[in-house]
């Protein structure tokens, strides 16, 4: 023993301090409940774990706390791994935890259903934010792990039931840690990709901590803001994470999102079958009704008067043409009459009469001869009496 | 053939709901029912072929932007 203390400065006690500390407890588990829990931008969380009557600080540094599958909320009771260290610059010692889990599955509850009524409280599950679901949905993007047994299910139902849809996956780890980061990557960049009508996030069945990406706040603001409708199909029937509650729709497993999601290829040749008969139905009435509208009118009233009026017009024709025969006749008659008339009154100058009375007539070359001036001494004379004709030569 | 692409699927089957309700309304003449008539079993056929040879596309978004960032 030393007579006297030697005298330490701050910085050596510290060290020492230091020294015993990190040496002692350099592999620890602690529980306890979180509180003040920081998430530094620069990646490093940093909080305090507390019970009833103490409390440590802790930090854990980005890589490590990549490796947590849950976000860490203040009150949740967790397991840490890690040691102790000592900051000389401030004098405290905090514990540097290199992995954390939650102190039960009770925790994963009670984190769940504080971030339900969080969210809740917020309106995120309102029914006014529900977008509606489209009929035929051409392009669905898909927000799951490609290798898993779920997209291979999504696929085969898809080509079943509406081939006609195209699937564009935007593939992420949908477990462990760092999968709730990949889950909100994919959603945003699905809604940066032009036409994509519907985004189903799917996974398969998993115990509460495999789907726990689901339960992240992270993932339920991306599924909020996301501007396509997105349908959830996480795990099976009685699964139920944030996921689903702040989605457009909620279908029980991802198979069962496709369903809802896309027509059923054999109801849509049944609808298309109907509409050609039914098409082809309407067109032969539509006919009918024409051909009968127009038998109707040919055998109409109205349809009948021009013929009616033609037969009208025969008749009136006939009446015409026998009038015109009448007057013909009587026309004709009354002409015969007047020639018989003159005829007599000719006779009555009959040149007979005239030779009868004594006259002669003179011709020459059968021509009569009415004045002197048309005597030709050279010709010879022919001289027609009443009782006979001459001929004078003249030589 | 391009044209008709450039319908939709659910567009045809729209239009091939309106054909059937202007018939069996009957409120057009009969040039006009037939012609909406042809239309409307032509849009039939094709939305039977276009079902009946369709197959599922799938796209991985992700590989794709890959390629195209390694292309540029």
């Amino acid at each position: 023993m030393n007579e006297i203390n030697k005298v330490l400065t701050v910085s050596e006690i510290t060290n020492q301090i230091k020294s015993v500390l990190e040496n002692q407890f350099d592999e620890i588990d602690v529980v306890g409940e979180i509180s003040n829990f920081k998430a530094h931008f620069s990646g490093h969380w940093y909080f305090t774990l507390k019970d009833a009557n103490a409390q440590i600080s802790c930090t854990m540094w980005k890589g490590l706390n990549n490796y947590v599958f849950f976000t860490p909320q203040d009150g949740m009771k967790v397991i840490v791994k890690g040691k102790i260290t000592v900051y000389p610059p401030r004098g405290n010692y905090q514990i540097d935890v290199r992995s954390m889990k939650p102190a039960g599955v009770g925790e994963l509850q009670l984190a769940f259903e504080k971030l339900k009524q969080k969210l809740s409280d917020e309106g995120l599950f309102d029914s006014i934010h529900k977008k509606p679901i489209p009929k035929y949905p051409s392009k669905i993007g898909i927000v799951t792990a490609i290798d898993s047994a779920a997209f291979q299910d999504m696929k085969s139902i898809a080509s079943r039931r509406y081939p006609l849809a195209e699937f564009v996956i935007a593939s992420c780890r949908v477990q462990g840690e760092g999968a709730a980061d990949e889950i909100v990557e994919s959603i945003k960049l699905l809604n940066s990709q032009k036409n994509i009508d519907l985004i189903i996030i799917g996974r398969g069945g998993g115990s509460l901590e495999d789907l726990w990406a689901f339960n992240e706040e992270i993932v339920a603001r991306a599924i909020f803001e996301s501007k396509i409708p997105i349908i959830s199909g996480i795990g099976h029937e009685i699964d139920f994470t944030i996921a689903d509650f702040v989605s457009d729709l909620r279908a029980p497993t991802p198979s069962a999102a496709i369903e809802l999601s896309t027509p059923n290829k054999t109801d849509l040749f049944a609808f298309i079958g109907d509409f050609s008969y039914y098409l082809t139905d309407n067109i032969s009435r539509i006919i009918d009704e024409f051909k009968s509208d127009i038998n109707t009118a040919v055998t109409s009233y109205g349809f009948r008067t021009p013929l009616d009026m033609i037969k009208n017009n025969y008749q009136s024709l006939d009446n015409t043409i026998f009038r015109l025969n009448t007057l013909f006749d009587q026309f004709f008659t009354f002409e015969k009459n007047q020639y018989t008339n003159i005829e007599s009154k000719l006779k009555s100058y009959d040149i007979q009469k005239i030779l009868k009375r004594g006259f002669v007539i003179a011709k020459q070359e059968g021509k009569i001869i009415q004045r002197l001036k048309e005597f030709e001494k050279a010709k010879s004379l022919e001289l027609k009496f009443y009782d006979g004709d001459i001929k004078i030569k003249n030589d | 053939m391009t044209k008709k692409k450039e319908i939709s699927f659910e567009g045809s089957l729209q239009r091939l709901q309106e054909i059937s309700d202007i018939l069996e309304k009957g409120e057009i003449g009969l040039e006009e029912s037939i012609k909406i008539y042809e239309e409307g079993i032509n849009l039939a056929n094709y939305c039977y072929k276009t079902l009946e040879t369709a197959e599922l596309k799938v796209t991985d978004l992700k590989k794709q932007l890959e390629v195209k960032v390694k292309q540029k």
